[in-house]
């Protein structure tokens, strides 16, 4: 599945970032790679929130569908 | 003297360690040849003196951003004896990424762990003794904010300064490994500007700076195109290295609990990040600070400075009338020194009072929700979140609104923004507002600036959407943002962050705007013996050329072109220059009463219409030139808002002609 898809307070792993560019390099750097552990905190509307090892990252929901996670 | 560079993430509490360490003893400047801001300053230990350099916070340094480049650039040609490597302790794994492309350059790093406390708090145990070992640089548990640590901070810097940097080796896995020793044996042929090892490194991980810096060695340029064609890429592969790396570090340093701590950031953000009060509360804040701006800034503070300044005024003149000054001097000092920067003067406090509540919101963190909560109505024009920060910013003086669009990574979400932000009404503009509104609104004020104010976004957006429909095709930039913990805003932070903005202001009113009123009250007496800011000046003779382009907008008087040709050099001229040319004094009911006289209330409106929307300030103007490094989009800036401006204004005169108004 992928990020925009997972619910509030479910936890998942990131499998894989599909697509390619500046954006995929700059969510890597971010300590968003493959096997980082997330945490949903929001997902309604706009970008969808997570959090990471403490702290928290907005990713516009656009940027969310491409990346490919497992739940935990 | 000894250089010690800051490097740090954003969020890490890098400018307020810099300013724990330097006082008031620092300056701020540009690096050369771009826009990022540069911030050196000093302290003195043991009688020796030390220079910091404040390096731009910042994730990595790959050469995505201008902010990357300058920094990296720094690190590796400005020689820095050491570099302290400010780290935010709640999240060392992502804070420790940057720690290791700093020791991959051979920096000789000092890591302050920052903001322990916030880490004790969360219950996160870090061992510094065991990072430090890990590491192989000194680490010094610090929390800046409170000035714990700073002592044994500068020590241990001291101490790093005299000794040589421990080379890490470092392994990105046997395939990566070998590729950099290959690399490196054809490099070491070429003379770089940086050391080899690096270069290879960054050549795999596709960095363009570093390809175009080996573009003329034929036997490099040909090994990385023989990698290309075999489809080998291993950019990603390379920050995963790192990341893995850091994660043992992690492992063996730190205890986390398993459990998470629901914290006071949590339930803050639920409210003010939520869906149904998310918007409506960003709205009331915005709409506090506006209020709390214009009633404590405009209105009571700048009141007291026109007062001081037209006492300033009648001092001053009466002290040349008692040396018996020639008339044209007390003229020009009068009306053009007193008058002119006094006008600038007046906003000073308006600029000031908004900045430091637009600096208490950047404190707080609150800033970051602001630009996600607005994330989906700007993308909805086709424009990027954090646009909005900018446009709020632009409320106060559009200069400072463009060089906060520097936050934005892509170039075109960036172009977008700076075109776009002269229609946010600048403190300047309102009085001219407030004079109209005198004349022909006195009972509906609030309303009729309220329309002002969303006509200036409402053309924002559009004009930001038909941008990046036509010059701008592309997709807008993706949306990534940390959004930091709630803080208390610290008082000296705070008012450091206002008060810069407001100098470089008054740092303007004292140069450009000064030449610019300068010459206006030249143009205003010339040829000699007529009579100031008649219609026979050059100035009256200007107006009177171009009046016949503002006639079918209902204000093709000389006087009105004239003024609206003033506001070309700077907005706070416009009523400076109405009132001369009407009244024959700078402000004041004679001026509002000499205003109903010559404008309808059609007019009126058509004329605000257009002050609203033309030509930004020269001001301006040379900002987009420098931030664009481009004469090009400087000449647009000033030519495509005064034509939409002139439509519009002729459009409502017309129209309104026709409706019998």
């Amino acid at each position: 599945m992928v990020l925009s898809g997972v619910k509030k307070n479910d936890k998942c792993r990131i499998k894989q970032v599909m697509g390619g560019g500046y954006a995929r390099k700059r969510l890597y750097e971010l300590g968003l790679n493959s096997g980082a552990e997330l945490k949903m905190v929001k997902n309604d509307f706009g970008p969808i929130i997570v959090s990471m090892s403490g702290s928290k990252l907005a990713i516009g929901r656009g940027l969310a569908s491409h990346i490919v996670v497992e739940r935990d | 003297m000894q250089n010690i560079a800051l490097v740090g993430n954003p969020n890490s509490g890098k400018t307020t360690l810099f300013n724990v360490l330097t006082g008031s003893n620092q300056h701020v400047g540009n690096w050369p040849g771009v826009t990022v801001e540069k911030k050196e300053g000093s302290f003195k230990h043991k009688g020796a003196l030390y220079n910091v350099v404040d390096l731009p916070g910042t994730y990595s340094l790959g050469a995505y951003s201008e902010d990357e480049l300058v920094a990296r650039d720094f690190i590796v040609k400005g020689n820095p004896d050491v570099v302290i490597n400010v780290v935010d302790s709640t999240n060392l794994e992502r804070n420790l990424y940057l720690t290791t492309q700093l020791l991959e350059m051979g920096a000789n790093v000092v890591v302050a762990l920052n903001m322990m406390d916030e880490a004790e708090s969360k219950k996160i145990k870090i061992s510094t003794d065991d990072l430090s070992e890990a590491l192989g640089v000194p680490v010094v548990s610090t929390v800046a904010a409170k000035r714990k640590g700073i002592e044994e901070l500068i020590e241990g810097t001291l101490r790093a300064m005299d000794q040589k940097p421990r080379k890490i080796v470092f392994t990105y896995g046997k395939e990566i490994d070998e590729e950099i020793s290959k690399l490196r044996s054809l490099l070491k042929e070429e003379s770089l500007p940086y050391p080899e090892d690096w270069t290879a490194l960054k050549l795999l991980e596709g960095d363009q700076e570093m390809l175009s810096i080996v573009d003329g060695m034929d036997k490099v340029k040909a090994h990385l195109e023989s990698l290309h064609s075999d489809n080998v890429d291993y950019e990603l592969d390379i920050v995963d290295k790192r990341y893995a790396y850091v994660n043992g570090i992690t492992k063996k340093c730190v205890v986390k609990p398993d459990e998470e701590i629901i914290t006071t950031t949590d339930r803050i953000d639920k409210v003010l990040t939520s869906r149904l009060f998310g918007l409506p509360i960003f709205g009331l804040i915005m709409y506090l600070v506006f209020q709390l701006t214009f009633v404590v800034g405009s209105d009571f503070l700048g009141g007291y400075v026109e007062t001081a300044i037209g006492l300033f005024g009648e001092l001053v003149e009466g002290l040349l009338v008692s040396i018996g000054s020639p008339d044209w001097l007390i003229s020009f000092i009068i009306e053009g020194f007193v008058g002119g920067v006094g006008a600038v003067l007046v906003f000073v406090p308006l600029i000031m009072v908004l900045y430091f509540f637009l600096a208490i919101l950047e404190d707080t963190g609150y800033m970051a929700r602001a630009a996600y909560i607005m994330d989906g109505v700007m993308r909805a024009v086709g424009l990027h979140g954090k646009t909005f920060i900018s446009m709020i910013v632009g409320f106060g003086c559009n200069v400072p609104g463009i060089m906060a669009t520097r936050t934005l990574e892509n170039k075109k979400d960036r172009m977008i923004a700076i075109l776009i932000n002269p229609f946010m009404s600048c403190g300047a503009r309102l009085p001219i507002y407030l004079v109209f509104i005198a004349a022909f609104f006195p009972d509906k004020g609030g309303l009729v600036l309220f329309i002002i104010y969303a006509l200036g976004i409402g053309m924002a957006l559009l004009m930001g959407k038909i941008f990046s429909k036509t010059l701008f095709i592309g997709e807008s930039s993706h949306f990534i943002m940390e959004l930091p913990p709630y803080r208390l805003p610290s008082p000296s932070s705070v008012v450091r962050d206002m008060w810069e903005k407001v100098w470089d202001f008054v740092k303007r009113a004292g140069t450009v705007i000064f030449a610019v009123v300068a010459l206006l009250w030249v143009l205003s007496v010339l040829p000699m013996g007529v009579e100031p800011y008649s219609q026979e000046s050059i100035l009256g003779r200007i107006g009177e050329f171009i009046s016949p382009l503002f006639a079918p907008a209902g204000f093709g008087t000389w006087q009105a072109s004239v003024s609206l040709f003033a506001g070309i050099a700077a907005k706070e001229a416009v009523v400076a220059v109405l009132g001369m040319v009407y009244a024959g004094v700078s402000e004041g009911s004679e001026l509002v009463t000499a205003i109903r006289g010559s404008f309808t209330t059609l007019s009126a409106v058509s004329f605000l219409v257009m002050t609203l929307l033309y030509t930004p300030c020269a001001a301006v103007i040379a900002t987009v030139k420098k931030e664009t490094n481009s004469y090009k989009w400087a000449a647009f800036m000033a030519i495509y808002p005064f034509v939409l401006a002139w439509v519009l204004a002729v459009l409502v005169y017309q129209i309104g002609s026709l409706m019998g108004f």
